[in-house]
């Protein structure tokens, strides 16, 4: 026990067999870093072709590849892990746990994740290439009309699924048990109470996903017919069971998004954070009727009109909370002493975009102007302003934000602003113009385009190279603070951040709160 | 810095903004916007369009306040002007108000939205059904006639591959046009019954406000009722593996008389078809016949010359140059757990044994045999 309580193992063993939360939260945060890199290469493939109509420089097959490893990489690979790095990181030192309740599983579910990527990338190179049938990958195109690599794919899913699991039976293990004295429930910091909602959802939920590849490789390898009308089943039980696990997925992703600028807000604004109960509440309510709005991924597969109706009652409700968590944020700066650093320029930026994603949202509940929007390109501009303005840009900011406590240095200020600048400019030019061309009539996931949709087409091109190339300069930046930043020491790196981990030394140490403090 | 932002917003939005203007001006008809839903041509698409426009504006109007109010506190509240921030942090008022508030407005919106919805979902009292089936990747359209013998026929892109791959210059209606557009009555309620042969797809129609996924094994009810007559053009719109973005669908509306005549036509084109299927043709007469069949059927996967790509070569294959049974086993019956089709169901017998001997005679092959179609019926039946 001696030596290990004075700092990590040396060399590659230290990360290999490391039970340290905040060893893995670093590997997390790498990990779904090169990940976001290697996803947001595919989209660059993508909107190269879609550059100009007409084909270029891809085959109409492998462009489907490109969407459907954007998509799967995008949301298990970066997002999620993102999140889950953060958590790992964050939570005991918000909680003043001395590390997470259960370390070894820890290590288990990072280190299940670079192998399984490995293998769904590797599906590149297979015969018949990657899955191709979109991330969401609906049935009969999934299984009978798919090649090889599909089985592949389902492997990596279920491994997938048991890293999502086991993180989160640790982070609720965590977050129930060993919260410091006096933290009750609800004083618990927003990231935390997030954290742990979308932690029981993630139980709740990645079952049923696996349930759902496990029927798929079932009816591909052993003769069973679940989505073949021809054997008795029925394709459209596929795109029930996928989203029943994929609309709370996707609150999976924004949840902790939500909880990371309820911490950065209130500390630009000086200010304590407006409605805390109220913001508690509605992160519950979200997560409640998450379970019960998924076919509105699917008004046109011809649901009854009673089943129609319920579940667009069901999903308008939910900008009901959304509201009220916008209004809390925007109340908080209101008569704050506010400054604008890069997290809160990326926070702001989050409350900006994610709120036009939210109203893309409610005009997609609406189901019969949805028998518009659906699989056009206007949905394709709403999740991509609720995951990437949403959940990559609250991110950012909490990156921004942490990174001066995890390592003890001072990004460059500048060079965080301007990183903001031209994401946020580079990001609308990608993504506003798609609300126009799928208004117009184009269908998303299509290699090439009618004419009336090129100039948009361009457009968003332009600007989805401008996001990519921004983040370069996000990598640079971290890497230079890292390494040669300027050095802090104040515990409390900004003058107006609240919260147990701001009370603990600059950078903080190898093992914090090793004897629990007192929660007033 | 709010000022800052605000100019960045603007030299952000501008181009999209003169853009948007520009393409308003050249759009003047009321079915093509560059950047918005079509009206549409469709009482329920009317009803449609105005529920997309109000719940937008009601959308820009809420976020046009809320922005506005941070803008404000970005401005004023601001620490480098020594705003001194205050210390308040609820308010069960006002938070009852913007949980009740919104809640209001929501039953406003649910409201139209509902009645439309029960407009769409009565599909009662229609004057003629078409039944609608996707096909990777193309759309057959079966009228279905009580009295006589259905009219099929599938609807193929007939772009040209030279278009796609960027050799010839692209047409007005690039990807958008077919050889054989689906022709209906204006005024008429006409239901389609949807369903797919292999995946999933989905029939698109924008102006006629016409949306239902193709699902194989079940068939799913929908309906229009043009109000205008013109050429309506919409895109197969659920992913359906490599060709998807080739599935355009072109729906020709016209005057009753005009459809009676065409169906009229089309009938006598299938009785001609039938006449052709007892006869014998010429080795050229197949060859060009079968020439046209390859360049819709084949071409995209086997190449222009036979050289494969997707699919196999035909040139000097095994297949094309070897036992004429197995070569129209595979035409018939496609490969299955490949790309290929069966095209037994899709190509009448003229059409299959002009497209084999013109696979076994072009591209250098020179099997120097004919394929009749008795043949083809005969392989058929066994």
């Amino acid at each position: 026990m001696g030596d290990h309580h004075h700092g990590p193992a040396k060399g590659l063993s230290r990360w290999l067999f490391t039970t340290n939360h905040k060893d893995i939260g670093t590997m997390y945060l790498w990990f779904s870093f090169s990940m976001f890199l290697l996803g947001g290469f595919f989209a660059m493939v993508i909107r190269a072709e879609l550059f100009q109509p007409g084909m270029q420089l891809v085959e109409p097959a492998f462009f489907n590849q490109m969407t459907t490893l954007h998509g799967l990489i995008m949301v298990f690979g970066a997002i999620m892990p993102s999140f889950v790095g953060l958590a790992n990181w964050m939570i005991p030192m918000m909680i003043g746990a001395p590390d997470m309740a259960l370390p070894r599983l820890n290590n288990w579910s990072f280190w299940l994740l670079p192998p399984t990527f490995l293998l769904l990338a590797s599906t590149l190179f297979m015969e018949g290439g990657a899955p191709q049938a979109g991330w969401t990958f609906y049935a009969p195109l999934s299984t009978t009309y798919a090649g090889p690599s599909v089985t592949y794919f389902i492997f990596c899913i279920h491994v997938l699924g048991l890293s999502s699991i086991m993180g989160s039976i640790n982070i609720i293990a965590t977050v129930m048990n060993m919260r410091a004295p006096g933290m009750t429930y609800m004083k618990m910091p927003l990231f935390v109470w997030t954290w742990l909602i979308t932690a029981f959802l993630l139980v709740a939920v990645m079952p049923v996903l696996a349930g759902l590849v496990t029927m798929m490789l079932m009816d591909v390898h052993f003769g069973t017919s679940f989505f073949s009308a021809a054997g008795g089943g029925d394709p459209v039980l596929f795109q029930h069971i996928f989203w029943f696990f994929g609309h709370p997925e996707v609150y999976i992703i924004i949840l902790p998004a939500f909880g990371v600028i309820s911490q950065i807000i209130p500390a630009f604004s000086r200010k304590p954070l407006f409605g805390y109960d109220s913001m508690v509440y509605a992160t519950a309510s979200i997560a409640f009727l998450s379970f019960i709005v998924w076919a509105h991924h699917m008004y046109t597969v011809g649901m009854p009109l009673a089943g129609e109706l319920f579940f667009m009652y069901a999903t308008m409700l939910i900008a009901v909370p959304t509201g009220v968590k916008v209004f809390n944020w925007v109340s908080t700066m209101w008569r704050g002493s506010l400054s604008f650093e890069t997290p809160m320029l990326f926070s702001i930026g989050f409350l900006i975009l994610f709120t036009i994603g939210g109203f893309t949202g409610l005009m997609l509940s609406i189901a019969p102007a949805d028998f518009q929007y659906h699989d056009s390109y206007f949905v394709v501009a709403h999740f991509h302003y609720v995951m990437v303005a949403g959940a990559v840009f609250s991110m950012t900011a909490a990156i921004y934000f942490w990174l001066p406590k995890w390592c003890g240095r001072m990004y460059n200020e500048t060079m965080g602003k301007t990183h903001f600048w031209i994401s946020f400019i580079g990001f609308n030019i990608a993504f506003f113009p798609q609300h126009f061309v799928g208004l117009a009539g184009m269908p998303r996931r299509i290699p090439d385009y009618a004419l009336q949709f090129a100039d948009f087409n361009m457009m968003s091109s332009i600007g989805a190279f401008i996001y990519g190339a921004s983040q370069i300069l996000f990598l640079y930046n971290v890497i230079a603070t890292i390494r040669s930043g300027e050095p802090v020491s104040d515990e409390k790196v900004w003058d107006g951040a609240e919260g147990l981990e701001w009370t603990i030394p600059t950078p903080a140490p190898y093992h914090t709160f090793e004897t629990p403090p007192l929660v007033k | 810095m709010g000022l800052k932002a605000k100019r960045l917003c603007k030299l952000a939005l501008g181009p999209v903004l003169l853009l948007m203007s520009v393409i308003a001006m050249a759009a003047g008809d009321d079915n093509i916007s560059a950047y918005n839903m079509p009206r549409g041509v469709t009482e329920v698409g009317h009803q449609i369009y105005n529920l997309h426009m109000i719940i937008l504006w009601i959308c820009v109007v809420i976020g046009v306040a809320v922005f506005a109010v941070m803008f404000y506190s970005i401005y004023y509240h601001r620490k480098s002007r020594g705003f001194k921030a205050s210390t308040f942090h609820e308010s069960t008022k006002v938070e009852i108000a913007w949980t009740v508030v919104p809640f209001l407005i929501l039953i406003m919106m649910a409201i139209p939205a509902t009645t439309t919805l029960v407009d769409i979902y009565n599909n009662d009292d229609a004057e003629m059904d078409i039944v609608v089936t996707g096909f990777q990747w193309k759309w057959k359209y079966e009228y279905l006639n009580e009295d006589g013998e259905n009219v099929a026929f599938f609807s193929n892109l007939s772009t040209p591959q030279a278009e796609i791959d960027n050799i010839a210059p692209k047409g007005e209606f690039y990807l958008l046009e077919v050889d054989e557009p689906m022709v209906i009555p204006v005024d008429t309620k006409v239901r389609f019954l949807i369903t797919a042969n292999d995946v999933i797809h989905s029939w698109w129609v924008p102006s006629l406000a016409v949306k239902r996924d193709a699902i194989p094994g079940f068939i799913n009810e929908v309906w229009t009722k043009a109000t205008k007559e013109g050429v309506y053009r919409g895109q197969c719109a659920e992913l359906c593996g490599k060709s998807h973005g080739y599935m355009p669908i072109v729906v020709n509306v016209v005057s009753k008389e005009e459809y009676k005549q065409w169906l009229v036509g089309k009938q006598q084109d299938a009785a001609q078809v039938k006449d052709l299927m007892a006869q014998s043709f010429s080795m050229d007469e197949l060859m060009e016949r079968g020439k046209g069949v390859y360049d819709v059927n084949c071409l995209a996967c086997h190449g222009a010359k036979g050289e494969g790509g997707v699919g196999t070569a035909i040139a000097a294959s095994a297949v094309a140059t070897g036992d004429v049974g197995h070569h129209l086993d595979i035409g018939i019956k496609g490969v299955p757990g490949t790309a290929m089709q069966a095209f037994g169901a899709q190509l009448n017998d003229v059409d299959m044994a002009a497209v084999i001997t013109y696979q076994r005679n072009a591209f250098g092959n020179n099997m120097g045999d004919t394929i009749q179609p008795i043949d083809v019926f005969n392989y058929k039946k066994g």
